[in-house]
């Protein structure tokens, strides 16, 4: 006690106990992130009484059967089970298997109990299939038909012609999906301004004026050309879908049901139990790059995250843009210019307690303000022929940023304050000396210095600001957005739109989606994801601080 | 002005300027008194709270003078620091302000340029004039002021940039934008401020990676850059080593004759190597002003000998 150790101990303890919980958050994070999109075996189990079931299994633990699970069974099926647990002392062990075909099995994992099992096999040509609609299917080929002739029966001749057949038909099913989502979009929008341009017309000279019989006319021809247009683009969609609907895979689950897949709903088949490491690694890594690169399928459990990737950056970016110019210059005149007083000191407190407001605070001001004041007044004056469609007058990411700008101020008041503060005195006198004014001294010699503190401000709001979630759920954030934030269309940036986030993607999946159980493992690939981009975000922003600071600082 | 060195006890101090002399903190406790006796005369005259005049020695009235102050007073809130300074600064010539600790030296330096105004609570009253324009007053621009004065500081601080961009920042913050005046401008000072030789090839380098003595003779080039009609140099040696304090004392010699230069400080030879004139101040009022050999070796008063031969202060 004399020496103090009980609080060495105290003081100590308290650290690794912060410690081990932050690593463990991240080990756990990182190992199911990580192997979410490993390939495992496939194993088919047959089951007393029961169809036999085909699947990865994910998952083990060990439990202790009780009466009323066995007096569920079938009579000769509990005493089966009651004769095998008798053997291994009342413990068995059941292992969760991930089974796929949900529309035919209505569930994505299914729990096996060791003692219901007859045996267990791994077919050498078990199939996993991933596909646009209703996630995985696991199946052994059975033929492989063209224009609904079987030309292939052998499981090796299926897969070779599977493998000749399938990049093919993806990619024309790519061209079609390409003519469906882009020209034909852009037909539609053609229309659809030409209307906007039609209601404006109306808005300012009236239904009966000469002009508006004269737009109406245009628009009139400008509709029968679409259409024709239109006409041309289906007819190249229907032949594309027609070339693919010839090539079917067709498959039979473990329990023998026969399935017919177009090729074309495939995204990727494989294997599994062929696989040695290296094709696995192959297929793994195709599986990161298709998650990174790709827009999410299957109601947002498959596919990629791109869309919402691109919305937390956007979104980070433009809020820093807009809350470090904004916090340093407040926070200027609070240091360099304001008389010191009651009515700074009480400025500042309120700056401090700002960032203590709950976040779904800030999200309801700026639907309220932001969306629905500003820019519904914003529609009303420039957009007001496409009006009753709101379009500034929604969540969008302009406004998210805004809003999220909104909350990470004080962190960035408070931080460049510190900074400002800590500029040597003699730096400022030897700058009014040599005849500079209050500007020049601040901006030549006082921000330069107090970049290194202010880029820590920067940092501590893009963490705070890229986590945040609750807010974006009022101000813009979407489950599924329509198009992306930087496009090919003018004007190329759409700060109106709303956008997909990282981190209402991760609540969307875990506990919007219809199944959060299949969703499970992208949940954690996702956190890892948005993990990862916030530590890029930081530590650019860190790169750039230390440059800053061996310029600036001795 | 009284020049035959007699010490007269003007009784006119005004009524506000006595109140803030009895609100002084205790520097005048009976021991210490009795302790000083052998002082005397001016310092009892100081402690008081009476008025006196200068005792200041023929020569430097008769200089040229590139600054002149006038009957100058200075409070910080309520409390006095200078009482009724007059000096006149010789023009080409190095004039030394020596002093104990907060005798008023670098607050009487810092009224030249006007840095005081930076501090609130600051009050003056008295003139002050550079070449004959006045320094305080209210048609007077600070800023155009400043950039007629260099100032050095006690401690070196180079701003955070190159050592190109800080001697030549007093051009920079007028807008110069042409290169070549740039460039001779930087050179010119360096060579200067003997600096020239040692960072010629490291011009683009942080200031900040020099070393304590080049700093402060970077900041001297940076105060002469744009040519000042004085040169206020604040203690410019008390935070180095001695081979580069006797850089710095050379560098003035140098200096001399071209500007003219303030000097305060502490150390007794250094005012008598490098000035020419020397003032001594204490507790906010000039004592004695002269020929630097003058005050070193044949002090008017006992006050001052007993201060520049160390038996105070």
């Amino acid at each position: 006690m004399a020496h103090g150790e009980p609080f060495v101990w105290l003081t100590g303890g308290a650290l690794a106990i912060g410690v081990a919980m932050i690593l463990g958050l991240l080990c756990l994070v990182l190992y199911h992130g990580a192997v979410t999109f490993w390939p495992a075996g496939v194993a088919l189990l047959e089951i007393h009484g029961r169809p036999a079931v085909m699947g990865e299994l994910v998952a083990a633990e060990e439990f202790e059967p009780d009466e009323s699970l066995l007096g569920s069974l079938e009579p000769e099926e509990s005493a089966r089970a009651r004769d095998w647990l008798a053997r291994h002392d009342g413990i068995s062990r059941r292992r969760s298997v991930r089974v796929g075909n949900y529309e035919l099995t209505g569930r994505h994992y299914l729990w096996v109990s060791e003692f219901e099992i007859v045996s267990e096999q791994r077919p050498e040509w078990a199939l996993t299939i991933e596909r646009l609609d209703w996630g995985r299917f696991y199946g052994a080929p059975k033929a492989f038909e063209v224009d609904g002739r079987v030309v292939a029966g052998e499981p090796q001749e299926i897969w070779n012609l599977l493998e000749r057949e399938h990049p093919p038909a993806r990619s024309r099913w790519k061209d079609r999906k390409r003519l469906e989502q882009d020209e034909l979009g852009a037909v539609n929008r053609r229309i659809e301004d030409a209307r906007v341009s039609l209601r404006a017309v109306e808005l300012e000279h009236g239904r009966d004026s000469q002009a508006y019989r004269a737009r109406e006319s245009e628009v009139r021809l400008l509709e029968q050309e679409c259409s024709a247009e239109h006409g041309r683009i289906g007819e190249r969609i229907r032949a594309l879908r027609e070339e693919n609907g010839r090539y079917v895979l067709v498959l039979e689950t473990g329990d023998g049901i026969e399935k017919r897949l177009a090729l074309e709903q495939i995204v990727r088949a494989v294997p599994s139990n062929r696989l040695g490491f290296g094709g696995r690694l192959s297929v793994y890594l195709d599986r990161w790059w298709e998650y990174l690169s790709d827009e999410p399928r299957s109601a947002n459990n498959e596919g990629g995250v791109l869309p919402a990737i691109v919305g937390t950056v956007c979104m980070t970016l433009v809020m820093s843009l807009i809350v470090v110019p904004l916090g340093v210059l407040a926070a200027l005149y609070l240091r360099e210019y304001a008389r010191q007083g009651l009515l700074v000191s009480a400025v500042r407190v309120a700056v401090n307690n700002l960032a203590g407001v709950p976040s779904i605070v800030f999200g309801v001001f700026g639907l309220g303000f932001f969306c629905y004041l500003i820019g519904s007044s914003i529609d009303e004056w420039l957009f007001s022929a496409r009006l009753p469609n709101p379009t500034y007058g929604k969540g969008g990411v302009l406004w998210a940023s805004l809003t999220l700008a909104l909350l990470t101020l004080p962190v960035v008041i408070v931080a460049t304050e510190e900074a400002l503060s800590s500029v040597p005195s003699s730096m400022r006198e030897g700058s009014y000396a040599c005849g500079a004014t209050k500007w020049q001294t601040i901006r030549r010699i006082v921000l330069p210095r107090a970049m290194p503190g202010i880029m820590t401000g920067m940092i501590l709001a893009i963490a705070r600001g890229a986590g945040e979630v609750a807010p974006l759920m009022l101000v813009g954030a979407v489950m599924m957005a329509s198009g992306l934030l930087i496009d090919g269309t003018a004007p190329y940036l759409h700060p109106e739109r709303s956008f997909m986030h990282l981190g209402f993607h991760i609540y969307d999946l875990g506990f919007q989606s219809q199944n959060s159980e299949a969703a499970r493992p992208m949940v954690y690939t996702t956190t890892l994801l948005l993990i990862a981009i916030i530590v890029l975000l930081n530590a650019a922003a860190i790169r750039v601080r230390t440059r800053l600071r061996r310029r600036h600082v001795a | 002005m009284s020049l035959d060195g007699t010490i007269g006890a003007r009784g006119s101090a005004s009524a506000g300027r006595s109140a803030a002399d009895r609100t002084r903190p205790g520097r005048t406790g009976p021991g210490r008194r009795e302790g000083r006796a052998v002082l005397g005369g001016v310092f009892e005259a100081i402690e008081q709270g009476r008025g006196f005049e200068t005792c200041s020695h023929a020569p430097v009235a008769s200089d040229e003078a590139v600054i002149e102050i006038e009957s100058f007073d200075l409070w910080y809130g309520s409390q006095q620091a200078l009482f009724d300074n007059t000096l006149r600064i010789a023009r080409g010539k190095v004039t030394a302000l020596i002093g104990p600790s907060g005798c008023g030296k670098s607050t009487l330096l810092r009224c030249v340029n006007r840095m005081n105004d930076l501090i609130d609570s600051v009050s003056v009253r008295g003139e002050m004039r550079l070449n004959g324009d006045p320094i305080y007053g209210s048609a007077v621009d600070v800023i155009e002021l400043r950039k007629r004065i260099g100032m050095v500081f006690q401690k070196p601080n180079p701003f955070p940039m190159s050592v190109y961009e800080n001697v030549v920042y007093s051009l920079r913050i007028d807008g110069e934008r042409d290169r070549a005046v740039l460039d001779e401008t930087c050179e010119r000072s360096l060579r200067s401020a003997g600096l020239w030789e040692e960072v010629k090839d490291r011009l683009r380098e942080s200031a900040l990676a020099l070393s304590g003595g080049q700093q402060q003779r970077l900041c001297i080039a940076r105060a002469i850059a744009a040519e000042p009609e004085v040169l206020l140099l604040d203690e410019p040696c008390s935070a180095l080593d001695p081979i580069a304090t006797g850089r710095i004392e050379d560098l003035i010699a140098e200096l001399k004759g071209e500007y003219s230069l303030l000097i305060v400080t502490h150390n007794m030879q250094q005012a008598s190597r490098t000035s020419d004139n020397t003032a001594f101040m204490y507790l906010g009022r000039l004592v004695e002003y002269g020929p630097t050999d003058d005050l070193f070796l044949a002090p008017r008063l006992k006050e001052t000998e007993d201060y520049v031969t160390g038996r105070f202060g």
